[in-house]
Order: structure tokens, then C-alpha cells, then sequence
């Protein structure tokens, strides 16, 4: 049979059997809307009261504090222009350079709309400096959001820091009568993997969504802390105490309680199997091809992320290969991308565009075992070799390194 | 609003599933092919030791690069050989790879009729790009050309040289013709996305019904 390794976990799972298994009754057989007030409504209503129970208990929250979305692209719209839209006055908001484009554009739409917007850069291996964040703040500053861990070079950032110092810091702003700065923190990669105590992280909002944790895709959720103001983004029937309307996504909801109750149960002895994983694989990259960077941080990083640029080759070319010998992962080279673009989070990283181009990210999961990432490793050489050997390019390793070094690391103002 | 007509139910035309069997690929099966199996590639330094004429050309789009090397019979004037790197993706591979088998094949192409490859012929040959790619396919005739001028340089008929012509649209941003072919090429296609790529007319507004018939010329020439 033909070798199918997915090594493209960052980008979605598969659902876990069980959660599929939870699911299923909410198709067909406890179809009932949940606004229905005959007991086949009732049921719907249930689990989806059963499903935020227990999702506030794993993420350490009241159930009202949890909204459930349309994923994990529409979670982070109604926190960052939800919480924007609910001020009567032109706002300042920061966020990284290093964020899903969901964020990005949410805050670019709020920007042509007349709102101020700062980008935080990030250190060469994706880290957001506490002190940049400081220096950014303004007296009409209201929202901060920042990203968990990167979906593309896994770095894990300080949230639960940079929520300390914002708590802090919004006592004084408040005897001062400035705004209320909010804390939005996008967690879709982190969730199935490290731990989430919303009341630790200091955070108001939280993003997380289904199909990154081997739930459903199409199914997220923002945790709002009690007290934070939001306007609703879909106005309609009021469901999910006015914050969400349109009748909800019951199996999905269902599901996604599901995936986060596995992943509570099982992400730490799972984190220590990838990590170990990861760690095998990146020693192996660096030791048998030659000319390559580890792209994100050494340590701080998800125990399922390894994102390495492989100098004068090209990320799509790289992964057609890879493909034909039945393997798959991502690039963050402009090739591949709509835009033609390299990623944007490479090259926040000081990097320059050759180094986006070669980058191969290879995520890790559930279903990854040792001999996959052996059977990766006997052919991936190989296919460099071959590729580099069609490239007129050859850049000169140490050179790119320097340039990584002095690149300019500056807040961006828009 | 126009009534639609449903003859059919719709469930009866639409299948969710997929039937085929076979399994789907980005590019065409000769992209495939020239993908896996690009021919004339520089091998080792000594495949071009002898070339008559360098080309080289770097995408401003995405960052690639193309080499190309020619070796020319003077006598006949056609291209006998010609070796390559491409550093790229899938179709920028294969579109030089096809390149290099349509200069050479036959015995050779004379160089008057290699001046006059286009994008278009190579995308032909390759049984059609995605949109998005087609720039990597120009690529390829730009590094030709301009290898076939390195050899006129070098033979000594500097009067054959074509100069890839290049005339300024917008002196205030400094955008030529090119550029706004370039950013067609790209995936721009109305004046919003031009500007946004090139700036043309934004300091200059007076250029700007030039710069709309540019851009629905190029889009016609590489998108018809
Ligand atoms: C970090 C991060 N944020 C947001 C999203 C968007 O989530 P969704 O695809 O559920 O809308 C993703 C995944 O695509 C992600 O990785
Ligand atoms: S060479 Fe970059 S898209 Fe084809």
C-alpha cells in the first residue's frame, strides 16, 4: 500500500474517534433546535449546556464566559471587533507581526475605519518582548492581542506575563481614567497541547477552535471574561446569551467539548512524546543535510512544531516531492502562497526571503510514530540533493545568519 | 433577479463525493512529468563549459531565479543546445525544462524564431498553468532572450541585440511599462491592486487612463 504520513497537524487534524463517536447522536437523533422548549429541544439545549460546563472547567472559567463560534477565525473577529466596535471612540489597538491573517486583517479593517494600530516586532526566534509591549501602550490603547504559540514556527509566547503586567497595569490606568486595555489571546495551536487556566494567563478573551485539537473544523469558541464588553458580530435570534446568534452548531459544540476533554486528559503525557519527536527530528535535519536554520525558538516552542529553512531550494518543489513519496507538509514560501508573499512570520523573524522560501514546517501528532519521521528522514536528503542540484541559487549560510542578526527589529505604527 | 429554473433536483446533479478514483495533482501530467523529469539540466559544471550564451533573470513576483545557457551553430543560426537551473516552483521547473526541449528539438530552433517564444507557447506546450502560475512561465522566455543576447554580444553581432524595451509611465513613482506588466503578471488586475503593488498615479493622477488600458492590454495578452 501506498505511505500516507501526515505531518501537517498544525494545519488541521484528523477528528479523533471519539469525538466523532460523541457526535454522531446529534445528527439524526437529538436533532432538535435548541430554542425548542419540547423535550427534544431540551435535549439539544443540554448538551450544549453539558458541553460549556465542561469546557469552563478545563479552561478555568464560569460556562457564561464561553461564546461558541463558527471557528477560530470568527472567535478572534468578535473579540478584536467586538470589543473595538462596543467604544464609543477611535481606539488604539496592538498586536504582533507574527499573528494568524485573522487577526492581522481584523485589526487592518479596524485600522481603515480610523482605529490606531501598532505591530509588535518579535527577536529571531519569534519571541514578543515584554518591553516592546510596554513602550507601545498609549493613553487610548484598548486592545492588546497576541498570539499563543505561532501556527507556522511554534513559539510559545509569555502570555501569562504579559497578562500579569497588563492587570497591573490596568488598576493604575484606571485610577488615572484611561480605558481598559483587553487581553485577547489566540490559542488555536495551543490548546490541544499545553495548559489552559484562563484566570492564570490573564486574559479576557481567548480564542479556540476545534479542528486544530482533532475536533470538528467549522467550530470555535471565545472565552469572555465576565464584564468585557463585546458587540455582537451577528446580530439574529439572540442565541448564545445575545453575544452569537443563528441556531447552534449542536454536534459541533458537542464535539468540541469532547476534543478539549482528550486533550485535558492526555496533552501531557502526549506534549513529552512529541517534544521527544521533535527533538530526534530536528538533530537529524540539522545533522544530515547540511546548509539549514531552525526557524522559531529552541526551547519555548510546541512539542509537535519543527519548521526548518533549507537554504536554495524552493518549499514547493519540496513538498511535491515529499508528497510523491506519500508525505505531506507546508511551506512558507511565496510560491505557494495566493499572494506570492513569502510567510510573513519567517520573515518577521529578520529573515531574508530566501530563507522563507525553503522553509519546511513538519507538525507533529497523535498518530505520528518514530519509523514515519525514519521513513521521512531516509528520503528527504535525497530530495534536497536532487532539488539543490536544479537551483542556480547558492546563498552563503553564514552571511544569512548575519543579516538574521542585525535585522532591523522595530514597533511598526500604522 | 433572474428565476432559476430547477429541471432536475438538485441532488440528482450533485455529488459531494468524489467518484474519480485517480488521484488529483496541482499541474498538468506533463508538468508532472517535466517536474520529476526535467530534462537538460546542468548536471555537473562541465555540461556548460562551452556555452555560447548566459541568461539569467530573477522574479520580482516571488524571488526566483532562472539560468539559462545556449549553445549556438553559427552556421545555421540555430539553437543546438540548452542547459539550465531554475530556482522555483513545480511549474517554474518544468516550464524551463519545456523550454529547453522546444528550442532544441528538431535539430534546433533557429534563433529568429526563439526570439519569438512566448509565455503562451510554453503554457501550451505544458497543457495549461494556473492562473497564478503563468509568471513562471515568462520566466522562462525572459532568461532565454536574454541569453540569446549574451551570445550576440559575444559573436560579435551587437546589432541583433534586443533591448527588452522599458518606457516610464509615471515619472513622479518611477514605474515603467514593465513594472506594470510585471504586477499584472502577479495577479493585479484592476488599478486598485496595480497601485497597491506599483504606486503608479497615486502622487501623478494625470497617468492614470494609460495605466487602465496598460493593464486591460497585459491582462488580454497573458489572460485573453
Ligand atoms: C493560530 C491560528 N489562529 C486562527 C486560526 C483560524 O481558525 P479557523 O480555521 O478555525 O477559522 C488558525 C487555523 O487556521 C490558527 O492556526
Ligand atoms: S516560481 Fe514562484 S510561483 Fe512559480
Amino acid at each position: 500500500m501506498a505511505k500516507n504520513i501526515y505531518l501537517d497537524y498544525a494545519s488541521t487534524t484528523p477528528a479523533d474517534k471519539r469525538v466523532v463517536a460523541a457526535m454522531a447522536p446529534y445528527w439524526d437523533k437529538y436533532y432538535g433546535n435548541p430554542s425548542s422548549l419540547y423535550r427534544l429541544g431540551l435535549k439539544s439545549q443540554q448538551a450544549i449546556a453539558n458541553s460549556r460546563h465542561a469546557i469552563a472547567k478545563i479552561i478555568n472559567c464560569q460556562p457564561e464566559e464561553i461564546v461558541f463560534t463558527g471557528g477560530g477565525t470568527e472567535s478572534i473577529n468578535l473579540a478584536i471587533k467586538g470589543s473595538v466596535l462596543a467604544k464609543k471612540e477611535k481606539i488604539h489597538i496592538i498586536t504582533s507581526m507574527i499573528e494568524h491573517p485573522a487577526v492581522l486583517n481584523a485589526c487592518s479593517r479596524l485600522n481603515s475605519l480610523g482605529h490606531e494600530l501598532s505591530f509588535l516586532p518579535v527577536d529571531q526566534y519569534g519571541l514578543i518582548n515584554l518591553k516592546d509591549i510596554q513602550a507601545a501602550i498609549q493613553d487610548n490603547t484598548a486592545l492588546l492581542s497576541i498570539i499563543m504559540a505561532n501556527n507556522e514556527i511554534g513559539t510559545i509566547e509569555p502570555i501569562a506575563e504579559i497578562g500579569a503586567y497588563l492587570a497591573k497595569l490596568n488598576k493604575q490606568r484606571e485610577k488615572q481614567d484611561l480605558s481598559k486595555i483587553y487581553f485577547h489571546s489566540d490559542a488555536c495551536q495551543a490548546a490541544g497541547l499545553l495548559p489552559i487556566d484562563v484566570q492564570k494567563l490573564h486574559v479576557d478573551m481567548l480564542t479556540i477552535n476545534g479542528g486544530k485539537i482533532y475536533g470538528p473544523k467549522g467550530i470555535g469558541l471565545l472565552y469572555i471574561k465576565k464584564g468585557t464588553l463585546i458587540t455582537p458580530l451577528i446580530d439574529g435570534g439572540g442565541q448564545e446569551n445575545n453575544r452569537r446568534s443563528g441556531t447552534e452548531n449542536v454536534p459541533a459544540i458537542v464535539g468540541l467539548a469532547k476534543a478539549l476533554e482528550l486533550a485535558d486528559k492526555e496533552k501531557n503525557k502526549e506534549a513529552k512524546r512529541l517534544a521527544g519527536l521533535r527533538d530526534w527530528l530536528i538533530k537529524e535535519i540539522s545533522q544530515k543535510i547540511d546548509k539549514t536554520i531552525l526557524n522559531g525558538h529552541p526551547e519555548k516552542r510546541l512539542p509537535n512544531n519543527v519548521n526548518i529553512s533549507i537554504m536554495d531550494i524552493e518549499g514547493e518543489a519540496l513538498l511535491l516531492y515529499l508528497d510523491e513519496i506519500g508525505i505531506q507538509a507546508s511551506t512558507g514560501s511565496a510560491c505557494t502562497s495566493n499572494s506570492l508573499e513569502p510567510s510573513h512570520v519567517i520573515r518577521a523573524l529578520g529573515c531574508p526571503y530566501e530563507m522563507a522560501h525553503g522553509s519546511l514546517r513538519l507538525t507533529l501528532g497523535k498518530y505520528t510514530r518514530k519509523e514515519d519521521l525514519k521513513y521521512l528522514m531516509k528520503h528527504l536528503p535525497v530530495i534536497v540533493k536532487k532539488l539543490r542540484q536544479v537551483s542556480p541559487v547558492k546563498v552563503n549560510l553564514k552571511k544569512v545568519k548575519e543579516s538574521i542578526a542585525k535585522a532591523e527589529r522595530k514597533i511598526i505604527k500604522v | 433577479m433572474a428565476k432559476i429554473k430547477n429541471k432536475k433536483p438538485l441532488a440528482a446533479t450533485i455529488d459531494i463525493v468524489p467518484k474519480d478514483s485517480s488521484d488529483p495533482w496541482v499541474y498538468s501530467p506533463i508538468i508532472k512529468d517535466h517536474f520529476f523529469h526535467p530534462r537538460n539540466l546542468v548536471l555537473k559544471a562541465e555540461d556548460v563549459k562551452n556555452y555560447d550564451g548566459l541568461g539569467m533573470i530573477g522574479s520580482p513576483a516571488c524571488g526566483d531565479m532562472m539560468k539559462v545557457w545556449i549553445k549556438v551553430d553559427k552556421k545555421t543560426d540555430k539553437i543546438k543546445k540548452m542547459k539550465w537551473q531554475t530556482f522555483g516552483c513545480g511549474s517554474a521547473i518544468s516550464a524551463t525544462s519545456m523550454l529547453s526541449v522546444m528550442v532544441s528539438e528538431k535539430g534546433g530552433l533557429p534563433i529568429d524564431d526563439a526570439l519569438k517564444i512566448k509565455a503562451q507557447d510554453i503554457t501550451e506546450r505544458l497543457g495549461g498553468l494556473p492562473v497564478r502560475k503563468i509568471h513562471c512561465s515568462v520566466l522562462g522566455d525572459k532568461a532565454l532572450r536574454s541569453a540569446i543576447n549574451n551570445y550576440f554580444h559575444k559573436s560579435g553581432q551587437k546589432h541583433r541585440i534586443i533591448e527588452e524595451s522599458k518606457r516610464i509611465i509615471d515619472k513622479v513613482a518611477r514605474v515603467t511599462d514593465h513594472d506594470i506588466e510585471e504586477a499584472v503578471l502577479e495577479g493585479a488586475r484592476t488599478l486598485e491592486e496595480v497601485q497597491k503593488k506599483t504606486k503608479v498615479g497615486i502622487g501623478n493622477p494625470s497617468v492614470l487612463p494609460e495605466v487602465e488600458q496598460l493593464i486591460r492590454f497585459y491582462s488580454e495578452k497573458y489572460f485573453g
